[in-house]
């Protein structure tokens, strides 16, 4: 019995080891170098999936290193060295009745939160504004419906092309910008395959669906820039097609709009290629 | 083990013999050998696929493939291949006709002519995978870069090229193979068991080949369906998948994961079988909760019908309906729980030996309960909005089907390799053969879990310096578990060329099963008498 408290110390203490390097090695707005867990929240969604992905690990922490630490036990006890006649039980109608009913208690209190972060992820709160984001192969589209119907590309830099500091098959020719502490709907749809808007530090992934419009949201809660990659295999240059998102002051944000409204006026008529046949998905 | 039922069919002058006995054969266990030979075949090119993908990945930046459209022609053929041409024939047309019989008490299967051309619609379905490989897919490159789930419209206008036709066709042929031995499956088991062997009486592997050929004869007619409108999508103008003529890409996904669902538990379920009679022969202790098993087994097939959506939880479902996908995945795992625990209480008291098919089984135990934890964490659409294809997904599927099916089956294969052959394989190769791919395995997919929690998109190949020390870690566990598949054919040789006569029931007292009655090999026609099973 002295094996079994020693084996679970130090299964506690690697599953601290875990979780505390966790927040020490995980990157903010893009993955840093042995990262082991999620990306740091800069969402109040992507709070609550640290939070209940944590609040899961325990769980089934506890129950892989349950099942290995009765492995251990019986590989120890009941051997045909330390036991050599076996036992003929084939029944025990409690200990039946009890592994099938502690498992559901045990979903059932991973159900609720579940359900909660869920509501929270899908109830799209009234959005302070909303950008359009089209999938392309291979490249993103954002249009800004609410702030002047400018649209632009969004390019990955190639080699040559990136300032310093800017991440490799992350950065972008043209970010997505959006005011911090704002409520910011997305919408995606794609124009050729199905792509995948993703953002790890806001906790958002919504497939850009041809003939579908998909909607998602988040709040940036720090100012900064956050990086996705395409989330849905598309085609060759799947891996070179990532998410940039800035998230700047409103003021920042109002003097951007400004400029992109010249920037990127359209000198010709809007192309019919967005969508098909938009549908919106029923919610 | 082609030569070694030879001298019982040498005494059957009816009996063709040469290539004709493999071609022309309605012998369950010469079908059954060349189903598991064909198999090793499989896992053969299905691994070399992996170890390149491997060899990709082991640094940032493309080392080896020209482009991203090459890698993921391997990610496709790596994963079709792994599943209908490596686990599948190794688990259901391999050991699934081998031993049915033998445990039933059978003289062989109820359809035996059937049983050949379900054989050798396979060779044909896999040269038509192959031809896919060299012919047009996306715009001026060869071969289907559209993952194994072939998602439309990436697989329709995606891939312009011929391609992806070939890959269609492929499918169909191994779809129709796979009803086919289902049919005859289901026939032999309900209308040949020897006299006395009810129902409640059949060993738990032949419940769970049951339950398994059910789930194929329900899901492939939906593949087929599904392919079928893609082929009709790509050639002769449809809309079923195109939203410009009424119709919807997420059709083709329900479609297909209403098939793919069922396929993931068609890949384990036999194992589970297996694993049940390995445990309990070397706990020389009959299994724990017989009926709670099979019936777990028949849970298991019925609930994973009705959970298919949760691998699209990001393609923009109603609240509802994520909500109750959400509840219906995590009811799995309960009847999951039980099988664990009660292979667990089967070795309780038990006096276990730990010969090598044992070690394989208590690998499994472990690994497939690590992979069916990381399932409850993926259940919950909230936290999988996180995790969708990233790497942790991948490690997930790994952990259950690499990890889980691909143990069963070498726990299988060393447990019937005596009754097969007629020869004993070499303990320490066995052993060496599980240290490597034990520690191989778990340093290539435990790394991947980290991959996909820090964010890293699966199918890519190439991918941000921060994902590069992990990779590293993944791509060398690959090299040991390829030296652990080197060492695993040694020893199949080794045991062929070394001629150690197996005893008819080289396990012992804990091995209860009919197929333990007969000689090793067992002759070429058995149960010339049935058995009467009290």
């Amino acid at each position: 019995m002295l094996v079994l408290k020693r084996l679970t110390l130090v299964a506690i203490t690697l599953v601290a080891i875990l979780m505390g390097g966790e927040a020490a090695l995980a990157g903010l707005g893009q993955p840093s170098p042995w990262q082991i867990g999620l990306q740091q929240s800069a969402s109040p969604v992507m709070d609550n999936i640290i939070w209940f992905h944590d609040f899961l690990l325990y769980i089934i922490t506890g129950i892989a290193g349950f099942v290995l630490v009765l492995l251990v036990v019986v590989m120890v006890r009941f051997n045909a060295r330390t036991n050599p006649i076996p036992s003929r039980t084939t029944h025990n109608t409690l200990i039946e009745i009890a592994w099938t009913l502690i498992p559901i208690v045990i979903l059932m209190f991973i159900a609720v939160p579940s359900f909660k972060l869920l509501f929270l992820q899908l109830n799209v709160p009234p959005a302070d504004l909303t950008v359009k984001a089209t999938g392309k192969q291979w490249y993103w589209s954002y249009s800004y419906p609410d702030n002047g119907q400018f649209e632009f590309d969004s390019l990955m830099l190639k080699e040559g092309e990136r300032k310093e500091g800017q991440p490799r098959l992350l950065a972008v020719d043209n970010e997505m910008v959006v005011p911090v502490n704002k409520t910011v709907r997305v919408i995606t749809t794609g124009s050729d395959v199905i792509h995948s808007f993703a953002v790890p530090s806001f906790g958002i992934k919504i497939d850009a669906v041809p003939g579908r419009i998909n909607e998602t949201w988040f709040t940036a809660t720090r100012e900064g820039v956050y990086y996705g990659q395409c989330s849905e295999l598309c085609g060759k240059d799947h891996a070179f097609m990532p998410i940039a998102v800035r998230a700047v002051s409103e003021q920042a944000f109002s003097a951007w709009v400004e400029e992109a409204k010249k920037k990127y006026a359209r000198d010709e008529a809007p192309s019919a290629t967005t969508v098909a046949a938009a549908q919106s998905t029923p919610r | 083990m082609a030569t070694v039922a030879k001298a019982h069919s040498e005494d059957l002058p009816d009996h063709p013999h040469g290539w004709r006995r493999y071609l022309y054969s309605t012998n369950h266990k010469d079908i059954g050998t060349m189903y598991l030979v064909f198999a090793l075949f499989g896992g053969l090119v299905g691994g070399v696929l992996s170890i390149g993908m491997r060899l990709e990945l082991m640094h940032p930046g493309l080392q080896f493939f020209h482009d991203s459209h090459m890698f993921n022609v391997f990610t496709t053929a790596h994963g079709l291949i792994m599943i209908f041409f490596m686990v599948m024939p190794a688990m259901i047309g391999g050991f699934g006709n081998w031993m049915i019989p033998l445990m039933i008490g059978a003289p062989d299967m109820a359809f035996p002519r059937m049983n050949n051309i379900s054989f050798w619609l396979l060779p044909a379905s896999f040269t038509l995978l192959v031809i896919s490989l060299f012919v047009e897919g996306e715009p001026g490159a060869p071969g289907v870069a559209a993952g194994w789930t072939i998602y439309a419209p990436l697989s329709t206008t995606g891939h312009p090229g011929p391609a992806v036709d070939f890959a269609i066709l492929s499918l169909h042929l191994a779809g129709a193979s796979s009803i086919l031995g289902a049919i005859n499956f289901i026939t032999t088991i309900f209308n040949m068991r020897a006299p006395g062997m009810t129902m409640h009486k059949m060993p738990l592997f032949v419940w769970s080949q049951l339950v398994t050929v059910f789930l194929i004869l329900l899901a492939m007619p939906v593949l087929a369906g599904a392919i079928t409108m893609l082929l009709t999508d790509r050639n002769f103008g449809t809309t079923f998948f195109t939203p410009g003529g009424g119709g919807d890409p997420l059709l083709f996904q329900h479609l297909f994961w209403f098939f793919g669902h069922p396929e993931v538990y068609i890949l384990i379920v036999p194992g589970f079988g297996m694993i049940s009679q390995i445990v309990a022969t070397f706990a020389k202790k009959p299994v724990f909760g017989y009926l709670g098993m099979a019936y777990a087994m028949v849970a298991i097939g019925g609930i994973g019908f009705v959970v298919w959506a949760h691998h699209m939880y990001t393609v923009g479902m109603s609240t509802a309906a994520q909500a109750y996908f959400v509840v219906a995945t995590m009811v799995i795992a309960v009847p999951t729980g039980v099988k664990i625990f009660s292979w667990i209480a089967t070795m309780w008291g038990g006096s276990l030996e730990f010969k090598t098919p044992l070690l394989w089984a208590i690998g499994f135990i472990f690994l497939f309960t690590v992979g069916g934890v990381t399932g409850v964490v993926l259940a919950n659409a909230g936290v999988d909005r996180s995790l969708q294809d990233t790497y942790y997904v991948v490690a997930h599927f790994h952990y259950v089907l690499s990890l889980g099916a691909v143990f069963t089956i070498f726990a299988g294969w060393y447990y019937w390799f005596p009754k097969m052959s007629g020869y004993m394989y070499s303990e320490t190769i066995g052993k060496l053969h599980f240290w490597l791919t034990f520690i191989g395995v778990n340093i290539v997919f435990f790394p991947q879990h980290f991959l996909g929690l820090a964010g890293m998109p699966r199918r890519v190949a190439d991918y941000p310096d921060a994902f590069a020390g992990w990779n590293l870690v993944s791509s060398l566990g690959s090299y040991l578990s390829g030296l652990g598949a080197l060492v695993f054919f040694f020893g199949v040789a080794q045991a062929f060329m070394r001629k150690e006569k197996a005893a008819d029931n080289p396990w012992g007292a804990g091995a209860t099963t009919l197929e333990w009655t007969l000689p090793s090999p067992p002759p070429f026609h058995q149960y010339n008498e049935l058995p009467l099973i009290k």
